[in-house]
C-alpha cells in the first residue's frame, strides 16, 4: 500500500516538475536544445518510474508508531528552530539547547542531558573555534 | 616507468608534516567512524566535508584528509562486525557472519588482527591497482566527446541501480529525482531562471553540500530517534579480545584467499556503481563456493571467511577511486562525495585531471599508501582503543553528530537558509530510507546533473540540432549498451543476489558505502 501511495505522490511530482519546465522562459538567444528539453526528459523518467512503483509495489515498510512519528516531526521542529534562532542568541546557547533536546529525546535523564548538552556545545566550540578558528554564529553576548 | 616517476613525485607532496598529520588525523577519524554502528565512510566524510573548506585546505590536503576518512572507514567497519556481530558499517556486514563465531570461539583477537592484515593487502593492492589502470583509462577517456560523455552518465545512472536496490524503479526514480534537483537555478547556458519559484536563495542552484550531509547525516540522527535506540551497543564486560596475533599457519592459509578476493574486490569496485559491499559480498561468496562448497566451517568461524570479505571490501575501496578520478564518474556512495569534494573545490576530475593537477592525484595516491601503513599500525597493535569507542552511546554520538553537521554548514555559507534546506533533505533521506530508495543516485544526479545536461546540449548543438548524433560513434553505442545491459541483468537475475545482500543488512547499518 505505501508504495501505491508513494507511486501516486511521485507520478504527481513528475508531473508538477513537468508544468514547472514548461513555463520557463525561453531566453531569444538560445541553444539548439534549449533549457526545457533535458527537464522534460527527467519529467519523463520520474513519471514512468512512478508509475511502475504504483503498479508493482514492493512489501510495505514498517511504519513506526504516532508517538515516533510525532517525536521525529518534533525533533525536525527543534532544528528549524535551531537553524532560525541560530543568528540571534548565538552558538553557544543555541546549540545547548538543541543538543540537550536531541540526547534527551534519545533516552538520557535529566542531568545527563544537561551535561551533554553543555559538553557538545563547549567542546564544539572549543575544537572548531578556538583552535580551529571556525566562525561560529556569534550572539548578543559574544559567543 | 612515466608512472613511477610521477609516483616519487607525488611522495615529495604527501610527505610535508601537514600532510602527514591530515593523513593521521584522517586514518583516526575514520576507523572511528568505521566501528560506530550508524556512522559509515560516506557520512562520515560528508561530515567533514564542510570542516575541510572553512580550514582553507587546499584540494591536495582535503582530499588526503578526507580519504583518510574513507579508508580508514573500510578498515573500522569490521571491529564492530567481529564483537557485536552488528556492522559497523554497510561492507562490513559479511564479516560478521565468520568473524562473530571466531570471537564466541574466544578468538577475538586473532580475528580482529587477521583481518587487519586481509584489510590491509586488498587496499594495498588496489592502491597498486589504481595506479596502473587509471592513466589506461585516461588514454580511453581522452577520446570522449560530449555525446560519449552524455552517454556514460547515462551508464553510471543505469548501472548503479543495479546494485544500489532490490528495485531498479526505485533506483531510476531517485536519480530522476536528483537530476532534477540538480536543475533548480539559473540555465548556465541561457540564463534564464529555472524551478526557483522567485526565491532569490535558490537562483544559485541547490548547494549539493547541504543535500548530501542532510541526506546521509541527518537522516541517521532521524532513525536513531524513531528507533529510541540510545543504549551503547557493548558495555566493557561483553568485548573480550584475548591474543593479537594470529598463528603463521593461520595467515598461510588465507593468504590464496587474500590474493583472489583481492582482485575480485578491486574489479566490483572500478565498476561502475558497484561499491564496496558488493566487493565483500562476492569476495565472500566466491571463497565459499570454492574452499568449502558444502558449507561446513564457513559461518562458523573459519578465517577464510574473515579474510575474504575484509580483503574484498578495501580493495574495491580502492578500485571505486578509479572512475572517480579517471572519468569524473563515481563507482559508489562514498566516492560521490569525494566527488562533491573535487568539484566544490573548482577541480574538474576526469582526463584532464591527471594533466592539469598532477599533484593532486599523484599527492593522494601516494597519501593513500602513507595511510596504509598508518591504518595497519592502528588496526593491529592498537585496535584496543578503538573497540573502546563502541562504548559511546548513541544517545551522546547523535546529538553530536547532528551538531557538527549544522556547524559545518554554516561555516560555508553563513545562511539559516541552507540549515532549513538541509533539515528538509534530512526528513526526505528518512522518509526515501523509510521506503527502500537508494539514496547514492539521488547525490550522484545533484553532482553530475549540470554536467551531464551541458554534454547532452553541446552535442546537439555542435551537430546542429540532430539528437541522433548522440549514438553516431563506435564509443557511444558501446557505451549505450553496456548501460542497457547494466540495467537490464539486474531485472533478470539481480533481484535474488540482491536479496541476499539486503538480507543481512542491519538496521544501523550505514546507508551505503
Amino acid at each position: 500500500m505505501t508504495d501505491r501511495i508513494f507511486g501516486v505522490v511521485g507520478l504527481l511530482l513528475a508531473i508538477g516538475f513537468a508544468l514547472a519546465a514548461l513555463t520557463i522562459n525561453e531566453s531569444f538567444l538560445s541553444d539548439a536544445v534549449g533549457p526545457k528539453a533535458f527537464p522534460l526528459i527527467i519529467a519523463t523518467i520520474l513519471g514512468l518510474s512512478s508509475a511502475v512503483i504504483a503498479l508493482r509495489p514492493d512489501e510495505s515498510p514498517q511504519w513506526p508508531a504516532l508517538g515516533r512519528l510525532v517525536e521525529i516531526f518534533a525533533a525536525a521542529v527543534v532544528m528549524v528552530l535551531y537553524a532560525q534562532l541560530l543568528p540571534e542568541v548565538g552558538f553557544i546557547i543555541a546549540t545547548f539547547f538543541a543538543s540537550a533536546y536531541l540526547t534527551w529525546r534519545l533516552g538520557s535523564g535529566l542531568v545527563g542531558s544537561l551535561l551533554t548538552g553543555v559538553g557538545t556545545s563547549l567542546g564544539i566550540y572549543v575544537v572548531f573555534h578556538l583552535v580551529l578558528g571556525l566562525s561560529l554564529a556569534r550572539g548578543p553576548l559574544g559567543f | 616507468m612515466d608512472t613511477l616517476t610521477s609516483l616519487v613525485d607525488g611522495f615529495a607532496i604527501a610527505l610535508t608534516w601537514q600532510n602527514i598529520l591530515l593523513a593521521l588525523l584522517g586514518c583516526f577519524l575514520g576507523t572511528i567512524m568505521g566501528a560506530l554502528p550508524g556512522l559509515g565512510p560516506s557520512n562520515g566524510v560528508a561530515i567533514l566535508i564542510p570542516l575541510a573548506f572553512t580550514l582553507g585546505l587546499g584540494p591536495t590536503a582535503s582530499l588526503i584528509l578526507l580519504t583518510s576518512v574513507y579508508y580508514g572507514a573500510m578498515y573500522g567497519g569490521r571491529i564492530s562486525s567481529i564483537l557485536l556481530n552488528i556492522p559497523g558499517d554497510e561492507p562490513a556486514m559479511m564479516t560478521c557472519l565468520d568473524g562473530y563465531p571466531m570471537a564466541q570461539k574466544g578468538m577475538a583477537g586473532q580475528a580482529l588482527s587477521l583481518s587487519g592484515l586481509a584489510s590491509f593487502v586488498g587496499a594495498f593492492f588496489a592502491t597498486w591497482g589504481l595506479i596502473f589502470l587509471a592513466p589506461q583509462l585516461v588514454k580511453i577517456a581522452l577520446l570522449f566527446g560530449p555525446a560519449e560523455y552524455f552517454a556514460l552518465f547515462a551508464l553510471a545512472f543505469m548501472t548503479l541501480g543495479g546494485v544500489s536496490s532490490t528495485n531498479q524503479a526505485k533506483s531510476a526514480f531517485a536519480a530522476a529525482l536528483g537530476l532534477g534537483l540538480a536543475m533548480i537555478g539559473v540555465d548556465t547556458q541561457t540564463g534564464v531562471p529555472r524551478f526557483t519559484f522567485g526565491e532569490v536563495h535558490l537562483y544559485d542552484g541547490l548547494d549539493f553540500l547541504v543535500a548530501i550531509v542532510g541526506l546521509f547525516a541527518l537522516s541517521e540522527v532521524f532513525i536513531f530517534l524513531e528507533n529510541r535506540h540510545g543504549e551503547a551497543s557493548a558495555d566493557a564486560a561483553k568485548i573480550k579480545i584475548g591474543r593479537l596475533t594470529p598463528p603463521m599457519s593461520m595467515i598461510k592459509q588465507t593468504t590464496p584467499t587474500m590474493i583472489r578476493s583481492t582482485i575480485l574486490g578491486f574489479l566490483a569496485g572500478v565498476l561502475p556503481g558497484a561499491g564496496a559491499s558488493l566487493g565483500s559480498f562476492i569476495a565472500y561468496t566466491f571463497e565459499k563456493k570454492l574452499v568449502d562448497p558444502e558449507g561446513k566451517t564457513f559461518g562458523k568461524g573459519d578465517p577464510r571467511g574473515v579474510a575474504a570479505p575484509e580483503a574484498g571490501n578495501n580493495a574495491a575501496a580502492g578500485g571505486a577511486l578509479v572512475p572517480m578520478l579517471a572519468l569524473g564518474v563515481p563507482g559508489s556512495g562514498t566516492t560521490a562525495v569525494l566527488l562533491a569534494v573535487l568539484l566544490s573545490l573548482n577541480i574538474t576530475p576526469g582526463p584532464l585531471l591527471f594533466s592539469q593537477n598532477p599533484d593532486v592525484v599523484w599527492g593522494l595516491i601516494a597519501a593513500l599508501f602513507i595511510a596504509n601503513f598508518m591504518l595497519l599500525a592502528m588496526n593491529i597493535p592498537m585496535v584496543g582503543i578503538f573497540t573502546r569507542v563502541l562504548m559511546v552511546p548513541p544517545r551522546i554520538l547523535m546529538p553530536v553528530v547532528a551538531m557538527v553537521s549544522f556547524v559545518g554548514i554554516y561555516g560555508i555559507s553563513g545562511s539559516s537558509f541552507d540549515l532549513l534546506v538541509m533539515v528538509g533533505f534530512g526528513l526526505m533521506g528518512w522518509v526515501l530510507r523509510k521506503l527502500d530508495v537508494p539514496l547514492v543516485p539521488i547525490i550522484l544526479g545533484t553532482l553530475l546533473g549540470n554536467a551531464m545536461e551541458n554534454n547532452l546540449r553541446r552535442a546537439i548543438t555542435i551537430d546542429n540540432g540532430n539528437w541522433f548524433t548522440l549514438i553516431d560513434s563506435p564509443l557511444a553505442i558501446g557505451l549505450w549498451t553496456i548501460a542497457i545491459i547494466g540495467f537490464v541483468i539486474p531485472l533478470i537475475v539481480g533481484r535474488r543476489v540482491k536479496a541476499q545482500m539486503h538480507a543481512r543488512r542491519d538496521e544501523e547499518g550505514s546507508l551505503s558505502d
